[in-house]
């Protein structure tokens, strides 16, 4: 759609009743523009299908005019030089924003992506943290002094790179910014982020907060537009030395490829997963059960690290199915905005698309249907919590990343069994055990070919530790203090000295 | 390139000042010397005297897998990776111990390959040793956190080997190249399969005699010779190998970074070229400063990737540094590699000897005024004079290119905003150095150098603890230093839910 007639802000009524505005421009240099050609796309409400509105839609000379802005606070402004509690009170401020806003916040995001207001919520308070948690870093990004005999002074200084491109996806569009700009913002650099073009939404209305925080024009720049187009400019443009993406995997290694093409940026990537989830006989049942929904019905299985593949040992498998069946009939499904909801829609047309035809490779694959495998209603992007039993390890539903309520459940015995299934895959994202015992716990979670292993939980994430992936999962951690190593570079300085007598 | 049926995997070769070893000549597969599958060898010219010293088998895509086989089953079986670290200590303590024993015959080995003057040699297998046992020291240190999360979960990182790792090495410093990586590589616990550069295969080979010897296990370090385009090409785009290493030009490093990509987003990283700025103030110390220009070009016959290639000197000392920098290059001793004396050998190939003078003529038609060498030294060897260009332009291509050889440009500037501008107009970003006695420009001019290592006062002045690595296209990750490791390790995060129970 082509109009330059389409408003810089529009007003919204939530489901809720909760009523607010929404900006739709492109937010460089610290305001809301429209789009060079004047370009926008829709934003659709996956859990109703409705139009929510349009945004505007950056192109090559949009980016252009962002990583502008971005080079010029860098080089222009004090941001990256100046004491570094200055750009700590400003990431404080915004966390504060994010929690006084987190309703609306929450609102929007519900309404975007279809999560539910629980899911949203979630996002919105962990979102908060992590700017809180970024804050507190940014005055301790220190180098270190290194003894190499007194005829030198040799030192270390961890300087930001410059302007940062950021790509982020539309599983946690508010969650997934926070990732990004948290650790980039705290260090010192300057950011051109894209949205995902299906949920552009809270990033926009989070660009106020921005301001309100103090970040000067320029240091934050957010876009909304395709991958295709605007995304490639990123991945290619000359005076960004340094690339951040979350999504799949083929994506990602396009990017990769297109960051070594044009200029060599740094570049780190959170891709997908097919993360196994394991169940001992000595696990506590429950427990194990309610992990396994965490696992992979939250955010209804629209998460990279989802626990899609369950091993369970043969000792409890069958009251381990009837008590995970039993947990997912208690899941309610539907109205992201009905506060008992726990699993909303999947988060486009698109995404219900590729589930569906996933349950349809199951089931021509010849395993068996456990429970769910179809859609739900008519209207909204909904699938029923699916699980699919006696699979075997080639089929496509065990090796692929599905991304939805989808989950295989497999038998196995013996741990070095089990560890083998586990490990063949090309992923290593994530992995889940649930056994009570010490041996267990940590033997099997080193031998684990993963980049997080959770213990008798799942999805449990905090702001301190290390998130990111093994093999083709990923490259680079976001959160605990190694996020930081990705928006920093190493400067050695070797001074050498003269003993002068007088 | 001749086929040798049987080319013995070992040969007697004759050092020119008379000392004789055994040069392997096989590929380093599974702690054994092995002839290629195909049987194919290639030729290994001598670059001071342009005459063949040996064949050496090549290795070709078969070969590399051969020898990720063998690091994959190290990896997993050997116990390198899963036992108490202080085995891997001890394999490369002794191998620094070896090394030192050996210095000599490496040394020789080095110049005899490389061209280079056996004073850097011996610099080089100094180093190489020390580096060795800097990582041995760092084996049973690579700890992870215990990070608190409040009492509802035990969490914690751990910093794990990533598992078969290649690693492609340049021609300028083989030996040196070569701890760089087998160093934090295996102190880290991972395995290895590295090639070495087509024009210097030598000491790499022989000192897999002595990582055999050092007990470290078997297809724990595999050294295979071979070129770029097959063996190198095969390393990148291979699916079991994790994680690439690669030094060498920057052209090459964005080819290895998008194969990498291209098969199984493999971790990279790349030390590559450099254009360093070299910078001159007025209150510097002119006779130190000459000393450094010296070392900075000339050092191993200016092939260096952190080379201080283009010097700026502040214009109310240009005349006197200036007669001073030719009065010290005209000391320059360069000729016999072997000869003690000499200071600068040969370029290491004819391609790079081709490559150098090639920039001279254009440095000369770009109207480049030629100041001291700017020719080949004698006919039979590949030696360059020391060569300075003034009067140039920031936009010619001598000033803007890496030339990768005794070559430097020499420009006046007057204010430091002036001086930081034009030395931070470039795509690289390797290094820098600058000269002053001033303390306030010392730390304000190197905070403002976009360059990942700046000198004060001294130039390619390295040491094991500190980083070094590039900003911009000069690369990413960083060599030495407790960096290095961070190249070789991934982390994996377990937390453990915890119910506390009463009885």
């Amino acid at each position: 759609m082509v109009t330059d007639e389409y408003p810089l802000t529009v007003h919204i009524k939530l489901p809720n009743g909760v009523e607010y505005d929404q900006p739709t421009g492109l937010f460089i240099n610290g305001e809301f523009t429209k789009s060079k050609q004047g370009k926008t796309f829709e934003v659709v409400s996956p859990s109703t299908e409705e139009i929510v509105c349009s945004v505007y839609e950056a192109l090559e000379e949009d980016v252009n005019a962002a990583v502008d802005a971005a080079e010029n606070a860098f080089k222009n402004t004090e941001w990256a030089t100046q004491d570094p509690s200055v750009r700590g009170r400003c990431l404080l401020k915004l966390a504060d924003l994010v929690e006084q806003h987190a309703e609306v916040l929450a609102g929007i995001e519900s309404l975007d992506n279809g999560k539910s207001l629980f899911c949203s919520r979630g996002d919105v308070a962990l979102c908060s943290a992590y700017f809180r948690s970024c804050a507190g870093y940014a005055d301790k990004v220190d180098g270190r002094i290194i003894d190499t005999g007194s005829n030198h002074l040799s030192y270390t200084r961890r300087e930001p790179i410059g302007v940062c491109g950021q790509i982020i996806p539309w599983n946690f569009p508010l969650l997934m910014a926070s990732w990004k700009l948290g650790p980039c913002l705290a260090t010192g650099n300057v950011t051109v982020l894209k949205t995902a073009e299906s949920t552009p939404l809270s990033a926009l209305y989070l660009c106020n907060l921005l301001n309100e925080a103090g970040f000067p024009p320029g240091v934050v720049n957010i876009i909304s537009g395709f991958g295709k187009t605007t995304g490639d400019v990123i991945a290619l443009h000359p005076k960004v030395r340094k690339l951040a993406f979350t999504g799949s995997t083929a994506t990602g290694r396009h990017i990769m490829k297109r960051a070594a093409e044009s200029n060599l940026k740094k570049v780190t990537l959170e891709l997908g997963g097919k993360s196994p989830n394991i169940i001992f006989n000595d696990a506590d049942i429950a427990k194990a059960a309610q992990n396994m929904i965490i696992g992979i019905f939250y955010n209804s299985g629209e998460v990279c690290c989802a626990g899609s593949r369950i091993y369970c040992q043969s000792g409890i498998y069958d009251e381990l199915l009837v008590e995970f069946k039993k947990a997912i009939a208690n899941l309610k499904v539907g109205d992201p905005f009905d506060e008992t909801t726990f699993q909303g829609s999947q988060t486009s047309q698109l995404q219900l698309d590729r589930i569906l035809n996933y349950i349809d490779v199951g089931k021509k694959e010849g395993a068996q249907l456990i429970t769910g495998g179809e859609r739900i209603g008519g209207k909204g992007y909904f699938i029923k919590p699916t699980i699919f039993g006696n699979v075997h390890e080639e089929m496509r539903i065990v090796k692929e990343e599905i991304f939805g309520p989808v989950v295989t459940i497999t038998k196995f015995e013996t741990v070095d069994e089990v560890i083998e299934l586990a490990n063949n895959s090309e992923y290593g994202l994530a992995a889940g055990l649930h056994t009570e015992d010490i041996n267990k716990a940590i033997d099997v979670s080193n031998r684990l070919k993963a980049g997080t292993v959770w213990v008798n939980t799942y999805n449990d994430f905090h702001s301190s530790v290390p998130f990111g992936g093994y093999a083709q999962s990923g490259i680079g951690r976001e959160m605990g203090i190694e996020a930081f190593d990705n928006y920093t570079q190493v400067k050695a300085v070797r001074i050498k000295i003269d003993k002068k007598k007088a | 390139m001749r086929y040798y049926a049987s080319l013995p995997l070992s040969v007697k070769v004759k050092l020119p000042h008379g000392i004789e070893y055994d040069q392997p000549t096989g590929l380093f597969i599974n702690n054994e010397f092995v002839p290629s599958i195909s049987g194919k060898t290639f030729s290994v010219i001598s670059p001071s005297t342009e005459e063949e010293i040996t064949h050496v088998y090549e290795a070709v895509s078969e070969d590399v897998d051969a020898a990720v086989d063998a690091a994959e089953k190290a990896f997993k079986n050997s116990g390198w990776a899963t036992a108490d670290p202080s085995q891997r200590v001890s394999g490369l303590l002794k191998l620094a111990d070896l090394v030192e024993e050996h210095a000599e015959v490496l040394a020789s080995i080095e110049s005899l390959d490389n061209g280079k003057s056996l004073m850097n040699a011996r610099g080089d297998i100094a180093l190489s040793a020390a580096y060795y046992r800097s990582c041995a020291g760092w084996c049973d240190k690579i700890d992870g956190r215990n990070i608190n999360t409040g009492s509802t979960h035990l969490s914690y990182t751990k910093r794990e080997p990533i598992g078969v790792c290649g690693q492609i090495i340049p021609w300028n410093f083989p030996q040196l190249m070569l701890s760089w990586k087998l160093g934090p590589a295996l102190a880290t616990g991972n395995t290895v399969v590295l090639k070495t550069a087509e024009s210097t295969p030598l000491s790499a080979l022989y000192l897999a005699k002595l990582v055999k010897e050092a007990g470290i296990p078997a297809g724990v370090v595999n050294i295979i010779s071979g070129f770029g385009k097959t063996a190198g090409e095969a390393i990148a785009i291979h699916p079991r190998i994790r994680k690439v290493a690669f030094t060498g030009s920057t052209a090459t490093g964005r080819h290895i970074m998008k194969r990498a990509a291209e098969s199984n987003l493999k971790k990279v990283t790349l030390e590559l070229g450099g254009k360093s700025p070299n910078i001159v103030f007025n209150d510097c110390n002119v006779k130190n400063a000459v000393q450094n220009l010296i070392v900075s070009i000339f050092y191993n016959s200016g092939e260096v990737c952190c080379a201080g290639s283009r010097i700026y000197c502040q214009s109310g000392i240009y005349d006197e540094l200036l007669s001073e920098f030719k009065t010290a290059i005209e000391a320059v001793k360069i000729g016999d590699p072997f000869n003690e004396a000499t200071f600068q050998g040969s370029q290491t190939s004819q391609q790079q000897l081709d490559k150098i003078l090639g920039y001279i003529e254009k440095g000369k038609a770009e109207g480049a005024t030629l100041v001291a060498g700017g020719e080949r030294f004698g006919t039979k060897g590949f030696f360059i004079k020391p060569t300075v260009f003034g009067n140039v332009t920031e936009d010619m291509g001598v000033v803007k290119e890496e030339i990768f050889g005794p070559v430097v440009t020499i420009t006046k500037f007057e204010t430091v905003d002036e001086v930081i501008e034009k030395a931070n107009d470039s795509e690289y970003g390797l290094a820098a150095g600058v000269h002053t006695e001033d303390i306030n420009k010392a730390v304000d001019v190197s905070n403002r150098l976009h360059a990942g290592t700046v000198w004060v006062n001294t130039y390619s002045d390295f040491h094991t603890s500190v980083p070094f690595g590039g900003f911009n296209q000069s690369g990413f990750g960083r060599e030495m230093g407790t960096e290095a490791l961070d190249n070789y390790t991934q982390v994996k995060a377990v937390r453990i839910k915890i119910s506390p129970k009463s009885a």
